[in-house]
Parts: C-alpha cells; sequence; structure tokens
C-alpha cells in the first residue's frame, strides 16, 4: 500500500504523460474494497477535520467543513454504502470532489485511505455487474482490474447530487 | 476601417438613465406651478442629449422618439410654448416610455410598441403635428442639370471676405479638399491685396478663380465652402466641354421635406428595423452590475490598507526572532490588528453603501400619478434619504417599499371630502423617513390618513379563518393580522394596491434581508410603518447560543429577550405543547435540542434560558442550554455546497476554523410546528 | 499629431470623441461645460475644440466667443457640434466665431474626417 496525502498531492501536481485515450483515476479504500474516481474531479485530500453536524440530515451526512472559508460537505461513504461504520484513524481521509450538476459543487467524501492513481484505458473497464438491490448499483459505473485488485469506479455526479445527500 | 464604439453603450444608457430621472423630477417641480426657465433648459439637456448619444451610437428609434419630446421642451424654453399639466403629463408619459425603450435595447427585448405609438401621437397632437417643419432633411436628392446636359466640371469664384480668417478657416485648406475632388486649375486675384505697409496680416485679400474638372455635384461642391459660405463671395457655374456658359445657377439649397407619413407608420418601421438591429447582437448577457463610488471613500481604504501594511510588518519582525519578553509587543500588535481590520471592514460595506434617495426617488412620481387618478390630495416629504445603505438592501427594498406608500394612498389616506368632515385639512400628509440606529437603518412610512380599521381587518380575518370569532386580540395582534398570506380587506381590488398579496410578501422580503417590520396605527390619526434593515447583507450581528455540546447563531435582530424560567410560568396545554407566559402572552417553548434532534444535556427548564425570538410575526421562546458571546459574523452560505436546510438561514466560520450555523427562526418555527420525518439517526461520535 | 479640447456635457460623447481622436494619434483633453473648457484652455494651449451646444453653466455658443476673445485661440479651428434641428444654432454659431460645425449624430469615421479636413 503506498502512502498517504503526500504522495497522492504529488500526482495531483503533475498529471502524468497519459497513453492515447487513457484516463486516470485515483483509488481509495473503504474497508476492504477499493474504489476509483477521476483524477481530474479531485480538487485537494485532506485529513480528517473538525466537522459541524447539520441537524435533521441523513445519518451518512457528517456535516460540513470551513474549506478555505467555503462551506463544504461531508459524506461518510460507508454509512452511504451501508457499510458498518467504523472509528475514524490516522489514515482516514476527506477526498475533495468537484460535483458536476445544475450548478458546480464542492463535496468531499471520507474514506479509509488512499491507495494509488492508475492510468486505466476506457477498453479495460468492464460493466458494472448487478449488485442486487443495494445502494452501490446506481453509483457504479465499472469495474476494472488493477493490479491484485478489483477497482470500482463510481459515478460521484450521481452518488453526491443535491438529492442524494439530502 | 471601423471604428467600434459599442464599448461607450454602457456609458450611455447610465447617464441617459440618469437623465430620464433628472427630467422626471424637474418635470413634477414645473407642475408644481415654479416655470423656472433654468428647470426647463436642465430638462431639455437631458433630452438633448440622449437624443444625441442615440443617434450617435445607432439606437435611432429612440432619437426620434426622444427628438418629439427636446422639440416640445425646446417650444416651453423659448416661452412659444405655455408650460401646462395636460403638457407635462405628456412629457412624464414620454420619460417613461422612453426608460422602457432604453432598457429594451440594452437588455435586448422587445417594447410595448402599442404603448410607443400612443405617446407618440400625444406628442405629436400637442406639437401640432406640422412634423415636417422640424425634421431638416440635410442630405440633398442630386439635382440634376436641367439643361439636360452634363457639366464636365464647375467655375469656381471665391473670394473671403476680410475677416474669413478669423472664424479659424483657412482658404488653403479649402483649396486642398477642391483639389481632391478632381483636377484643379487655380488662378490667384491678388486684385485687392494692398501695399504692404497697409497690409493687415489677419484680413484676407485674395480672391482665387478656379476650375475644376470633376464630375462630382455641385452640391459636393458647395459643401466644401459650407462653412464659410456667410463669410466670402462664392459663385460656382457649370463648366461644358462646349464654351457655353450655363445660367448662374443658385446656391439656394433645396430642402426636401419628407412626405408627411403618419407619425405612428415612422416609429413602428424604426422599431421593427431596430429590432432586428439589436437581435443581431450578440446575445445580452443581463447588465453587470456596477456601482459608483466617491474617490473618498476608496481614498480611505488605500490609507487603511496601507496602515494594514504597517501592521503586518511590525508583527512580522515580531515574530522573527521572538522571545517571551516580545509578547507585550506581539499582543499590542494584535491589537492593532484587530483595529486595522474592523476599520477596514466597515470602509469596504460602505464602498457599497449608497444613499436610500436612490430608493425614495420614485415615490414623488408615484404620489403623483396615484394621486392624479384617485383625486386625494397628498403632501409628500422625503428626509433622511442621505441616510445610506447597502446597494443590494436598497434594490430589494424598492417593491416592498413601493407597496407600502400605495397601501397607504389607498386603504390609509382619504379623500378631501372625508378628511375635512373628520375636521382634517384636506390635504394628507405622507412622511417618509430614514435614519441610521445602531448596526441597522431604519425607515419609516407614515401618514395621517384614517388608520387602520381594526373591525374590518377582524372580521375579514375571520371571514378567512384565520383567527376565531371569539378570540379576543388586542389591537397590536389585530395589525399584525394584515402580514397573513392572502390577506385584503379593499372592498374592489383596485389596481392601485392590488390584489393583498402584498403584506405577506412585503414581510417576508424584509425578512429575507435579516430585517423586521413593526406597525403602529390609530383609528383617524394615522399609521406608521417602521422597517428595521441591516447596514449589510454579509454580516450580522449575531448571538451564540449552546445546545447540547454544539453551539449556533442566532441573529441578534430576532432576540426579544432571554430569561431564565420558573416551571410555574409554564402551561402544558395539549395540542399546542408548551406554553410560556410572557406577561400577557403565551409564547410556545421550542426545545431546541428536540426540534435539532441532539442528545440534550439540560432538559429541565429551569436548568437552562428561555430566548424569546420574533420570526414572521410570531414570539416563540427557544429553550437553550447557555448563552454565549455577541459578535459579528460573516454570513456564508450553505447552499452554495449543500442545500437549504430549513431552520438555518446559513453558516459562518469561527475564529477557531470551525463552522457555526446559523440559525432561522421562522424555520424553526415550522420545523417545530411539522416536524419533519426524523431522519438523522444520532450519528457516531467522531474521534479525531 | 494634435492637441484637441473636446466639449461635451454627455460622458458617452466625451469617451467616444476622446477614444476616436487618440486612436488616431491626437491627444484629447475634456470638459463638460464651457466653464470648465474655458478655465482648461487658459492654461494650455489647443490645436482644435470640438464643443457641444448645449451645455450647463456655460453652453458652446458663449464658449466660442469667449474663446475668440482670448488673444492665442482667434484663429483657432472651432467646431461646434450640433443637431439637425438647430439651424439656427449653425449661424448663431458662425456669429459667434466659429470655424464650422459637426451635424450630430456623426460616426467617428466622419469625426475623423472632419477634424483632418480643419487641421489640414
Amino acid at each position: 500500500m503506498s502512502d498517504e496525502e503526500l504522495q497522492v498531492n504529488d500526482s495531483l501536481d503533475v498529471i502524468s504523460e497519459i497513453e492515447d485515450g487513457a484516463e486516470q483515476f485515483l483509488t481509495f479504500i473503504l474497508g476492504d474494497e477499493e474504489y476509483g474516481v477521476e483524477i481530474l474531479r479531485v480538487q485537494e485530500i485532506k485529513g480528517w477535520d473538525t466537522v459541524t453536524n447539520i441537524p435533521n440530515s441523513p445519518h451518512y451526512l457528517c456535516g460540513v467543513l470551513n474549506l478555505r472559508g467555503t462551506i463544504v460537505p461531508v459524506v461518510d461513504l460507508r454509512l452511504r454504502f451501508e457499510m458498518a461504520e467504523c472509528e475514524y484513524t490516522a489514515t482516514t481521509v476527506i477526498v475533495v470532489l468537484n460535483i458536476e450538476g445544475e450548478t458546480q459543487r464542492t463535496v468531499g467524501i471520507v474514506v479509509d485511505g488512499m491507495s494509488d492513481t492508475h492510468n486505466v484505458i476506457p477498453s479495460d473497464i468492464k460493466p458494472s455487474p448487478d449488485f442486487g438491490n443495494t445502494i452501490k448499483t446506481d453509483y457504479i459505473t465499472g469495474l476494472v482490474t488493477l493490479g491484485d485488485n478489483m477497482v470500482m469506479l463510481l459515478d460521484i455526479d450521481r452518488l453526491l447530487s443535491v438529492e442524494a445527500i439530502g | 476601417m471601423s471604428i467600434d464604439i459599442s464599448q461607450f453603450h454602457d456609458v450611455f444608457f447610465e447617464e441617459s438613465f440618469e437623465g430620464l430621472d433628472a427630467m422626471e423630477s424637474g418635470l413634477l417641480n414645473l407642475e408644481d406651478g415654479a416655470a423656472d426657465i433654468e428647470e426647463i433648459n436642465t430638462i431639455f439637456r437631458a433630452a438633448h442629449s440622449i437624443k444625441g448619444g442615440a443617434g450617435t451610437f445607432g439606437f435611432m428609434a429612440v432619437s426620434e422618439f426622444t427628438h418629439k419630446m427636446e422639440t416640445l421642451l425646446d417650444e416651453m424654453r423659448n416661452g412659444q410654448r405655455e408650460v401646462t399639466p395636460e403638457s407635462t403629463n405628456v412629457l412624464l408619459e414620454a420619460v417613461d416610455v422612453l426608460r422602457e425603450m432604453l432598457t429594451a435595447v440594452q437588455q435586448d427585448k422587445d417594447t410595448d410598441d402599442a404603448r410607443i405609438a400612443l405617446v407618440c401621437e400625444q406628442l405629436d397632437d400637442m406639437l401640432g403635428g406640422d412634423e415636417s417643419s422640424d425634421i431638416e432633411q440635410e442630405s440633398e436628392t442630386a439635382s440634376t442639370d436641367s439643361d439636360g446636359d452634363q457639366p464636365i466640371g464647375w467655375k469656381i469664384n471665391f473670394r473671403p471676405h476680410l475677416h474669413m480668417l478669423q472664424t479659424g478657416n483657412d482658404p488653403v485648406r479649402l483649396l486642398r479638399e477642391l483639389e481632391s475632388l478632381g483636377e484643379l486649375s487655380v488662378n490667384l486675384d491678388e486684385s485687392q491685396l494692398p501695399l504692404f505697409s497697409d497690409l493687415e496680416p489677419e484680413d484676407s485679400y485674395l480672391a482665387w478663380q478656379m476650375e475644376l474638372i470633376s464630375d462630382v455635384a455641385k452640391e459636393d461642391v458647395v459643401e466644401i465652402f459650407e462653412w464659410v459660405e456667410d463669410d466670402c463671395d462664392l459663385t460656382i457655374e457649370a463648366l461644358f466641354s462646349t464654351a457655353e456658359t450655363s445660367a448662374e445657377m443658385s446656391e439656394a439649397e433645396s430642402a426636401v421635406a419628407e412626405p408627411a407619413e403618419s407619425a405612428v407608420a415612422i416609429e413602428v418601421t424604426q422599431l421593427a428595423a431596430e429590432k432586428t438591429e439589436t437581435k443581431q447582437k450578440s446575445s445580452a448577457a443581463p447588465v453587470a452590475a456596477s456601482i459608483r463610488v466617491g474617490t473618498d471613500k476608496i481614498d480611505s481604504l488605500i490609507n487603511m490598507v496601507g496602515e494594514l501594511v504597517i501592521t503586518q510588518s511590525m508583527l512580522s519582525q515580531v515574530g522573527d526572532n521572538f522571545t517571551e519578553e516580545m509578547l507585550p509587543q506581539l499582543i499590542d500588535g494584535l491589537a492593532q490588528l484587530e483595529r486595522n481590520t474592523r476599520e477596514m471592514q466597515e470602509g469596504v460595506m460602505r464602498v457599497r453603501m449608497l444613499p436610500i434617495s436612490f430608493a425614495f426617488n420614485r415615490f414623488p412620481r408615484l404620489v403623483h400619478d396615484l394621486t392624479d387618478k384617485s383625486g386625494k390630495k397628498v403632501d409628500l416629504k422625503l428626509t433622511g434619504e442621505q441616510t445610506e445603505l447597502d446597494k443590494t438592501v436598497m434594490e430589494k427594498i424598492g417593491d416592498p417599499l413601493v407597496h407600502l406608500v400605495r397601501n397607504s394612498l389607498d386603504h390609509g389616506l382619504e379623500t378631501p371630502e372625508v378628511r375635512l368632515a373628520a375636521g382634517k385639512n384636506e390635504t394628507g400628509l405622507l412622511n417618509l423617513n430614514a435614519y441610521h440606529q445602531g448596526g441597522n437603518i431604519v425607515i419609516e412610512i407614515e401618514d395621517d390618513g384614517a388608520g387602520l380599521n381594526e373591525e374590518k381587518i377582524f372580521n375579514k380575518a375571520v371571514e378567512k379563518g384565520l383567527v376565531n370569532a371569539d378570540d379576543k386580540l388586542n389591537p397590536e395582534k389585530i395589525h399584525e393580522l394584515i402580514f397573513m398570506a392572502g390577506f385584503s380587506t379593499a372592498d374592489v381590488v383596485s389596481d392601485i394596491s392590488g390584489r393583498g398579496v402584498g403584506m405577506d410578501v412585503v414581510r417576508k422580503n424584509i425578512h429575507s434581508l435579516g430585517g423586521s417590520i413593526e406597525i403602529a396605527s390609530e383609528k383617524n390619526v394615522g399609521t406608521k410603518f417602521t422597517i428595521r434593515l441591516p447596514l449589510t447583507l454579509a454580516i450580522m450581528d449575531g448571538q451564540t447560543i449552546r445546545v447540547a455540546n454544539e453551539n449556533y447563531i442566532l441573529p441578534l435582530i430576532s432576540i426579544v429577550e432571554s430569561i431564565e424560567i420558573k416551571d410555574t410560568d409554564i402551561k402544558q396545554v395539549s395540542g399546542k405543547g408548551e406554553l410560556y407566559k410572557l406577561r400577557d402572552d403565551y409564547v410556545p417553548v421550542i426545545r431546541l435540542y428536540e426540534v435539532f434532534n441532539i442528545e440534550p444535556q439540560i432538559t429541565d427548564l429551569e436548568d437552562g434560558l428561555l430566548v424569546v425570538v420574533e420570526g414572521d410575526g410570531q414570539k416563540v421562546g427557544l429553550f437553550i442550554d447557555d448563552l454565549l458571546g455577541q459578535q459579528q459574523v460573516v454570513i456564508k452560505s450553505l447552499e452554495t455546497n449543500y442545500r437549504k436546510v430549513v431552520g438555518l438561514s446559513g453558516a459562518t466560520i469561527l475564529g477557531d476554523g470551525t463552522v457555526a450555523l446559523i440559525l432561522d427562526v421562522p424555520g424553526l418555527i415550522s420545523l417545530y410546528r411539522e416536524p419533519s420525518s426524523k431522519k438523522g439517526l444520532v450519528k457516531p461520535e467522531r474521534a479525531a | 499629431m494634435a492637441k484637441i479640447l473636446a466639449v461635451d456635457d454627455s460622458a458617452s460623447m466625451r469617451q467616444m470623441v476622446a477614444f476616436t481622436l487618440k486612436g488616431a494619434g491626437h491627444t484629447v483633453t475634456d470638459a463638460a461645460d464651457g466653464k470648465q473648457a474655458l478655465d482648461i484652455a487658459k492654461t494650455q494651449s489647443f490645436d482644435l475644440v470640438l464643443t457641444d451646444i448645449n451645455m450647463p453653466v456655460m453652453d458652446g455658443i458663449t464658449l466660442t466667443k469667449e474663446l475668440r476673445a482670448l488673444p492665442s485661440y482667434r484663429f483657432t479651428p472651432v467646431l461646434v457640434l450640433t443637431t439637425e434641428a438647430g439651424g439656427d444654432k449653425k449661424s448663431q454659431g458662425r456669429a459667434a466665431g466659429a470655424t464650422g460645425w459637426l451635424v450630430k449624430p456623426f460616426n467617428p469615421e466622419q469625426l475623423l474626417s472632419t477634424v483632418n479636413k480643419v487641421l489640414g
């Protein structure tokens, strides 16, 4: 497992040479599963910070935090995917994403830890299987095998839309 | 090479709208009998400028329309036309139409052509319909040689008068211009040149006889001498290839008057042409907001920034080699920083502030129009117009103010007969006043009319099911009823004050600005509305409160008072929850931890505090753990990245960098009344 | 190039005129009324004066008269900007000593060509 924020932030700074048609993804860990998001959508990665709770909000909304003067909501992906919750540790990070929708918004997600960045050729992406009646079905755009792992690629615009996190 | 002057359009629009405002107030003053020649001149000049600018920038329909107004005004300032209420009214209407036309052009929208045509007609009628005499046609039709023979050129004799040079005109220039038209041969005539000793260097003695071989028309030659035609002897004869000299043609310019089309037709075609013209503009973006700022405000900000820089470098020095002994200096520096920051904050706020006169200025016209229609006599007094407030707040308070004024004029102030019968002066008083108080601006709208009719209001409220017939309400509570949705006691829905959708919207608008509105009224004496608004939208005075282990901010303006409760003051009413006896009233007690669904630390009412707050005309008591400090908070949006949450009006960032939520009282009240399904399960504690 | 004094109470006109003439390499000073213009003219010299007629404080005709009374401006070209309807303004302007006129509305090209004509 590669190290944390520093290396990933470096990767963000340098969008390296991309093979023809390949897209870059950032992957992270949730429990024993690995997920990926398009790197261009990742604004930054923060360590866990004090979050202010919003009354009467869904349980997977941790609250909002101050990101250099802007109020940004933070979603706990474990709870969002109805996984078991767990305590936050030193590796817990918040991935701050740019979400497209009617307006452009910034939303953070809490994940167990960062994994790596990968170049993925679209043809390697397999369609997402039917997860049955779980949340995941709606939000996974595809699967890709990276190294030894199966990484699930997230459709963050749907996952973190206004309706979804309200 | 085409020079693009569209960059000056914005300036033109801005000054034209200002000009229209000046025309309007000028015309209203004229009405009051003071036919001041200077005033008329000012109005004329405003119209003249708009016409000139419109023509220059290609807005021909606007130019044509304004031309009619200008002509009327010109006659007035020359004494050729009397200033009558009729004419000022037509001009006032024309100002309205012109405003519409300019806005339409500016925003690339459609115009109300019917209205424009109507007012055009009115203007034309006033002008006596003899349009053609006013619109000179500069362009002349080319006059062909009546002989049927085309001249090969012109024979030009040109003798400047003695003093022609003193107009700054130079014969050499004229000759050069002639030269550019074709082949020019020149013969100098020095016959009038005096002896050198008698020569006046500033006078002109020379003359020229010239032949110009060219196929230009006579008008083109005449044009060159246009400026000096009075200061010289000029003859122009046609030159033919047969050495025959043709009859001397007179220089008289033929002003060809336009066939008298109906003014309406001209306007309509012009407008159609202009519409296509403006449609071709790249899709108009909404008008960029801008603001005029006095340089004194900017200069003062620059000074403050200078002081901030000094403070920063001082702190930087202290930080460089910091030792414990330097602590007092550090504290001093920080105190200075606090001062600088506060000053700059106030300074920057002031940049966005404009005098409320901008909002008040529409009222003389409004009052004039409405009293005209209703026959009531009203004396409008505006005071405190220089009181400043934030530009955006002012823009949003405009409509509510208009509604309140219309209300006064429609329901409050009585007709002269009724007033006389009541022993009042037949002219009613309507007073708009503004002043600063604390961190707010207070706007008062007061009339000496009939006051609110409490009986009528109460009955109407019963009719609408808002109260029960046997409810005992004090006058104050009855007054508050008019703010309820759908309320209107107008027997006939007049177009003056509309359908009673007004008052609740007025209050909502004021609340959305973080302000409040109160009514005071006495039968037959009058009514007074008092509006309180924060000086700026971005910053608010907040009271921090604690509920369980969470802190929230309450807008100071919504707090009535805070009390320590005794259980004996609480009444439990089935179906209505807990009520607290506040003097003559009972206010519902809202346990915030319940509304917010958080684990309470204090549940016993006697252990906490009750903060009585006001929202949307209702008073409630919020039960909290404790009151913390008061401070100014910068309002940050929750909606940008999250969404609107009922009960919250936004968020702010505290000194320690954490986020605090700002409460919205009306929202809290609705949460209390209709608790939505408690979505949030108790959230897990997060350790850092 | 030339030093030009442009006088008009309309800001958009002043801006348009200044922009057009500066673009052709001239130096332009502007004033919003006749009095301002006169004060400026007394302290600097100009090769050409362009003035609107209808202005507050001091109008263009009076300005022209006042300028002609100044020794340094006896022969300076002065053009009045007049609207078509002001036929008598043209002769008034000339009677006051103006060199000529420019008819409003005019476009930048017309302005330039007239100015060039006068400046020779």
